[in-house]
């Protein structure tokens, strides 16, 4: 046994001398599918409010965005119009409410804006205060946060 | 143990009731959080003081930091018994979402128990555990298209300060090193989070009657905590940890709870619990679990 403890020991030290090492490289990791859908029978979509209701959601999203000091900065040089309608898009058709997202990959639209997992999770916590406002049932929000998750491979791209 | 559960359920409402109150009154936990990670994904801190359940490990790391940034906390947690009262307290950092460095403190005091066996009522034990932890791979929360759980590998460097008597009831040792490996993952999508630790131990009663007894080799112990989220800031569930029955002077059993956990924000939270610690000595204790933890 004491040999086992050693070994585990060393191999503690290994990582933690080298840390990277064992980290998932964001960009040999597969790609997240952008959008995949997550429900078909509308129930989910229905939980938040159809098409008006992610209208509304975003409306009131992008305004926490952009008095967060968190992530203001990424948000208040863009089309905040266009943004809106994107996400409105891509949230449709995760939820299953049979819209088709034709916006870029979030590997393309996120390349060159720095984002780091800070950043990410901030506005995963925004997107969480949005949706509580909207009593969206925390279930359903989620859902979609489990399908929206693994973006972070595509969008956070600062180590 | 009705009674109990009465109690518990009375003081859970009351200090959730206290919590959503304050919450409120502070106008939401607007902005007010100032590291990364969302609620609750750090854990809270365990009896030894990693970051995890009450009870046992889990492969998170510890704070709020997320991969580019480094937490800290501290808490407070005291267990009263048919015969013990137990306080432990400590420290941790993260560091980089990568490395967890703890500090924990445990005080064991026997009450009546101390005066039945000589030693003076209120006689205390104490214990002293520094924790290293070192997530290997994975992310419990963020991964959430693969199976793949977040997994960490940690050691808890314990120094058991009352030598002279643990000895005398049989303990070959007042320092051992335990060693676990966690594995730990969030089901989002059904609001569940899962963990699976694996010890290597040869501590008697988290090493509060000392190290190894019958045998000085190391026992390996399974432990495990599932938690259902029931909203951003509250997460109930239930845990389990065996042990080694290792000393000759009574018999030693698995440690049991049921917990709620409440984060007000990510610099305040509450976890209660329902805790059977198995037989310690005496007899079967169990009671009442009540643990704070602060942080930034």
């Amino acid at each position: 046994m004491k040999s086992v403890s050693l070994g585990v020991m060393a191999g503690m030290l290994l990582f933690c001398s080298v840390p990277a090492f064992a980290q998932t490289h964001p960009a040999s990791a597969p790609s997240a599918a952008t959008a995949p859908v997550i429900s078909s029978d509308g129930k989910l979509y229905a939980d938040f409010g159809g098409h008006d209701g992610l209208v509304a959601l975003m409306d009131d999203f992008m305004v926490i965005l952009l008095a967060d000091p968190r992530t203001k900065d990424f948000f208040v040089a863009v089309d905040q119009t266009r943004v809106k309608v994107e996400l409105v898009s891509q949230f449709c058709q995760i939820l299953g409410g049979g819209c088709t997202y034709t916006g870029k990959d979030m590997k393309t639209v996120h390349a060159k804006l720095g984002v780091h997992q800070a950043d990410f999770l901030a506005l995963v916590e925004d997107l969480q205060i949005a949706m509580d406002r909207k009593h969206i049932p925390f279930r359903a929000q989620n859902q979609l946060l489990a399908a929206l998750a693994p973006q972070h491979r595509d969008v956070v791209t600062e180590p | 143990m009705k009674t109990v559960f009465s109690r518990m359920a009375i003081a859970t409402s009351f200090v959730c009731a206290t919590l959503v109150y304050a919450g409120r009154a502070q106008a939401e936990d607007f902005f007010t959080y100032a590291s990364g990670k969302l609620l609750l994904t750090g854990g809270v801190s365990q009896v030894e003081g990693a970051a995890g359940g009450g009870l046992t490990p889990w492969a998170v790391i510890g704070s709020y930091g997320s991969r580019d940034q480094t937490g800290a906390n501290a808490y407070y947690t005291t267990i009263g018994t048919q015969d013990y009262k137990i306080t432990s307290y400590g420290a941790l950092i993260g560091i980089h979402d990568r490395v967890e460095l703890s500090y924990a403190r445990q005080d064991f005091d026997t009450q009546q128990v101390g005066a039945a066996l000589g030693l003076g009522a209120g006689y205390t034990i104490s214990q002293d555990t520094i924790g290293v932890k070192v997530k290997l791979t994975g992310d419990a929360v963020l991964e959430q298209d693969s199976w793949l759980p977040q997994i960490a590998l940690g050691a808890q460097f314990k120094s058991n300060k009352n030598g002279n008597l643990v000895k005398a009831l049989g303990a070959r040792d007042d320092q051992s090193t335990d060693y676990y490996i966690s594995a730990t993952k969030l089901l989002l999508a059904q609001g569940v989070l899962v963990n699976g630790t694996l010890r290597a131990t040869k501590a008697n009663q988290f090493g509060i009657l000392g190290y190894g007894g019958q045998d000085n080799t190391y026992h390996l112990q399974a432990e495990g905590s599932v938690a259902y989220l029931v909203n951003r800031h509250l997460a109930v569930g239930a845990e389990f940890r065996t042990k080694p029955d290792n000393l000759g002077v009574a018999k030693e059993g698995a440690a049991v709870d049921i917990f709620a956990a409440y984060a007000l924000n990510k610099h305040l939270s509450l976890t209660l619990a329902y805790a059977d610690l198995g037989n310690i000595v005496t007899r079967r204790q169990s009671g009442l679990y009540v643990s704070l933890q602060g942080g930034f």
